[in-house]
């Protein structure tokens, strides 16, 4: 029975990282009563980790500067998959956002003018593509993603947000009429399980980097709401498509910010080639993520790889002098002489790509209402759910996210979700209340894992998840193998949902929320794996070596997971501009 | 074989703290103290530390290793072991909810008290309000904060006064905010300081800078907050 | 609780500076005392009683005096306030502590005049 606690809020924002904070403090400045759940304390969610920027058009760095070659890049980045009416809106409303973002007191570094310092970053052009290289992604040292996370907590702070710090949302709770009104949480400290409902619910919960067992993502980038949103019967978009990070750390898989070539580092192979120069002639190492992370791989595949095994390349900096790089990249420095036992400043950093970034998530529109589509292809807007950040496919990155357009999209659509979320409750929303059983279905996999007897490990299963998911859905991906691979996720499956929870004590028992992961991890993975197999082209950072070709005929469309059928369908991709043509697909080059 | 001591605790079935003796295979690799929690959490599941972003920035894994607060997962075990044998502690000072991980809200409590947000209630220009490369300079080992709470749990005015000392991770923020050219709240802040206890219940004896995982001196900014004080008092 | 009642400047700052003053202060008594005894190394009473005799030294040695009064006095309120609180040895704590504070200062007190006594007394 589910007499549990109930707790009420006007909104709940599950995920304390860039995009929850930007949407909570919008809420919590029209003094509606929010709520953030997040698992961990809020300084410490995965935004922490970016390093190099935030990308938008301030024409700081450039004074004719303008907001649509920004969107001509992120069009043209994501192998134009990429919604344009929602990239225009980023690109467009991103100055104002930043703005809003430094007035809060974020520490961005300074030109000698005074204003915000702009550096360059992959994929970045003036004049539509022909004007060269730009300089737009706007830093705090190599700590953008540290400042932009403490300025918005403080900025929470200020305005006196409902913090649920170290609470872990289980599942979604739905009504009668399948909308979305809350969701059964645990306060982690005391294990209590409590249901948090709410007349909105976003869905702020980033990436599921985790599902790999190299990635730059933080041990929390489980795909919490992801997990949650496929259990809930909603689906996925796009999920087959994961940007794999030219420069991880080689071994520790720790970031290297894009931001070192922007500064002028670039890759060498073991010969000491600058390679790129041959796969990229013009952009050379700021090419798209995409291109240099593959680059990367057949310099590797093909016997040029760097240390004893081969298995890495090198960006080198020392050229860039002590002072430059400690100036501009201090935390590399940092980060390399730790992890790498390497000094940037006499030596290259050995890197490989990385699993970095989810470019798919739930479909929302842009201002963060989460959408399914039904049987005819239409959009139907899911009452009550909502989603920002890494977790939503606003789908701003499309196939392929450029650099710096994350922190980007954090606050951009974690203010829209705020704003539009704000009229609705300015006009009123009014929901079914969920009855006992919609309480109980919302807890029955929390169940499940507390009265687990004989199952195994969630260590040995996460590592075997991890492992499948590294081998057989990479940088480049095959038919057969991907096959495969699903069928070994298939096998998987059943002993992942009979995971054992030895320890059931109630007291912050990691144990528990780890089981859980687990499960939303899987379900990410396996949605993963059923969306590439199913996408029969290349495109953006999905390269396939039995479809090498971009197929517009068949694939310039969004891909959508159904999670009860498991089956693929398609979503017309949106090339509705509202203040001009819409950018017509062309050959991606760099 | 590395033989590891850990401290536990779950108040659900213990009666009182024990520390606990594990064996770990590390290959006599240098490998971080993440890693070895991380190994036995796999093995033992109901061993409890909190960890996020593995690289140093969220500031999750603040313990006390071999007697030093640090962060777990970039102190590697050539920095940490001595004799064969490491030593893992939550942070002291502050109540253990259980294993390694401590109740931080006294933490927190200090650092909302300086007030952590830019206050300048002039009118927003359109766009940023301007900051030269100088005056942002001044924030350099400031800002860069992670909150995980080593220095403040290594000061002994903090662990005798948690709940009016506001100790060197809020006193650094505290002079983050008025080391900033953009702030306008400067006298406001400085009367808040100005009891016997938050500020000036440090004695100098930079065991803050001594653990900071990120390099920053606290002290540093701590004598610059007695510098602005007098200033203002005369 | 604790609270600044028995503190001696009642703010941190003028707290601060009294203990920086008063060290200043001492520490020149001291530098004195001690040049002063090296300079006469057949020091006689008669010597000791007139230099002690004079109006300035008087002054200097009762500053001194009151620096020290002032510096022990917010130095052991430091101490107690650090040691003697209910988070660290129960609600008995402010009880004992103020004791120990009024105690403190009336030693001090009573020191202070002690030595006004002696010094008028030469």
């Amino acid at each position: 029975m589910a007499n549990i606690r109930t707790m009420s809020f006007d909104a709940v924002i599950v995920g304390g990282g860039g995009s929850g904070m930007r949407a909570a403090l919008q809420l919590a400045q029209s003094g509606y009563k929010t709520a953030v759940i997040t698992k961990v304390f809020p300084t410490r969610s995965h935004t922490v980790s970016a390093q190099g920027g935030i990308t938008c058009a301030i024409a700081s760095d450039d004074p004719n500067d303008q907001w649509q070659w920004h969107m001509y890049d992120t069009i043209k980045g994501s192998d134009y998959i990429g919604d344009q009416e929602a990239i225009e809106y980023m690109c467009q409303t991103g100055p104002e956002a930043i703005f809003e973002l430094e007035h809060m007191g974020l520490p961005f570094s300074r030109t000698e003018e005074g204003r915000i310092y702009q550096r360059p970053f992959g994929g970045q052009s003036k004049e539509f593509g022909e004007g060269g290289q730009a300089a737009r992604t706007c830093a705090a040292a190599d700590r953008t993603g540290h400042a932009l996370l403490h300025t918005l907590y403080q900025g929470n702070l200020k305005n006196q947000t409902t913090f649920l710090n170290e609470w872990y949302a289980v599942d979604i709770v739905k009504n009668a009429d399948n909308a979305v009104v809350g969701v059964v949480a645990i306060d982690i400290e005391t294990g209590e399980t409590v249901y948090v409902k709410s007349k909105a619910t976003v869905f702020a919960t980033g990436g599921a980097g985790r599902i790999y067992a190299s990635t730059t993502n933080a041990h929390i980038c489980t795909g919490d709401g992801v997990g949650m949103a496929l259990r809930a019967g909603f689906p996925v978009q796009d999920i087959e498509m994961w940007q794999f990070h030219p420069t991880g750390i080689h071994g520790a898989g720790t970031l290297v910010t894009e931001g070192c070539r922007g500064e002028g580092g670039y890759l060498v192979n073991k010969d000491g080639e600058r390679f790129m120069e041959r796969y990229a002639p013009n952009a050379k190492d700021l090419a798209g993520r995409d291109v240099v992370a593959r680059s990367m791989v057949l310099e590797i595949l093909e016997g040029r790889g760097c240390g004893p095994d081969g298995d890495h390349v090198y960006l080198k900096l020392d050229h860039l002098g002590e002072e430059t790089l400690n100036a501009k990249l201090p935390g590399i420095l940092e980060l390399s002489r730790t992890f790498a036992h390497a000094d940037p400043v006499v030596e290259p950093i050995p890197v490989v790509p990385t699993c970095h970034y989810m470019m798919g998530g739930i479909p929302t529109n842009v201002d963060g209402q989460a959408l399914t589509v039904d049987k005819d292809g239409n959009d139907q807007i899911i009452e009550g759910f909502y989603a920002c950040g890494e977790a939503a496919c606003v789908s701003v990155h499309g196939a392929n996210r450029l650099g710096g357009n994350s922190l980007l999209d954090l606050v951009v659509f974690g203010r829209a979700s705020g704003m539009f979320i704000e009229k609705q409750l300015r006009e009123g929303i009014n929901l079914k209340d969920a009855s006992e059983e919609d309480i109980e279905r919302a807890m029955s996999g929390l169940n499940r894992i507390n009265n687990s007897e004989n199952g195994e490990k969630a260590s040995v299963l996460r590592a075997e998840l991890q492992t499948i998911m590294q081998n057989y859905f990479g940088v480049f991906r095959r038919g057969d193998f991907m096959k495969e691979g699903i069928e070994k996720l298939k096998a998987l499956r059943p002993r992942i949902e009979n995971v054992v929870l030895e320890d059931k004590s109630n007291a912050f028992n990691t144990a528990r929320i780890e089981a859980l992961e687990l499960q939303n991890l899987f379900a990410t993975a396996e949605a993963t794996a059923i969306a590439a197999e199913g996408r029969t082209e290349s495109r953006g950072a999905h390269a396939r070596e039995d479809f090498q070709d971009r197929d517009d005929e068949n694939w310039l469309c969004h891909s959508i997971f159904y999670p009860e059928s498991k089956t693929l369908g398609k979503r017309g991709v949106n090339f509705n501009l509202k203040t001009r043509e819409a950018f017509a697909p062309k050959v991606r080059t760099y | 074989m590395l033989n590891v001591s850990i401290y536990r605790y779950n108040p659900e079935v213990d009666d009182e703290p024990y520390m606990q003796d594990y064996q770990v295979d590390t290959q006599g690799k240098d490998v971080m103290v993440l890693d070895v929690l991380e190994k036995l959490k796999a093995e033992d599941p109901s061993l409890t530390f909190r960890r996020s972003c593995r690289e140093g920035v969220c500031g999750s894994d603040g313990v006390n290793i071999s007697g030093k607060n640090g962060l777990a997962c970039i102190t590697p075990l050539s920095e940490a072991v001595k004799g064969n044998k490491l030593v893992i502690r939550p942070l002291p000072g502050l109540p253990v909810i259980r294993d390694l991980v401590i109740d931080m809200s006294q933490f927190y409590a200090q650092y909302e008290k300086i007030q952590p947000y830019m206050i300048n209630n002039s009118p927003a220009p359109a766009i940023e309000r301007l900051q030269s490369p100088e005056e942002r300079a001044k924030l350099d080992g400031l800002y860069e904060c992670i909150l995980c709470a080593c220095c403040s749990t290594a000061c002994p005015s903090f662990w005798w006064n948690p709940d009016k000392f506001i100790g060197p991770s809020g006193l650094l923020q505290a002079y983050r905010f008025l080391a900033d050219s953009r702030d306008t709240a400067t006298e406001e802040r400085l009367a808040k300081l100005d009891d016997p206890f938050s500020v000036f219940r440090c004695h100098g004896i930079m065991n803050c800078v001594q653990v900071c995982p990120k390099g920053l001196n606290p002290t540093k900014a701590i004598g610059h907050i007695r510098s602005m004080l007098i200033r203002s008092a005369t | 609780m604790v609270t600044t009642v028995t503190s001696l400047g009642r703010s941190g700052l003028s707290d601060w500076m009294i203990q920086r003053i008063s060290a200043w202060i001492m520490t020149a008594y001291l530098m004195f005392m001690v040049g002063y005894f090296i300079g006469n190394p057949d020091l006689t009473y008669a010597q000791w009683a007139e230099l002690n005799s004079g109006l300035a030294m008087r002054m200097f040695s009762l500053a001194t005096i009151l620096a020290i009064a002032a510096h022990a006095w917010i130095g052991m309120w430091c101490v107690l306030t650090d040691y003697i609180t209910v988070r660290l040895i129960g609600p008995k704590a402010t009880a004992i502590r103020i004791f120990f504070q009024l105690g403190m200062i009336a030693i001090t007190l009573l020191y202070v005049v002690w030595a006004i006594d002696i010094l008028w007394g030469i």
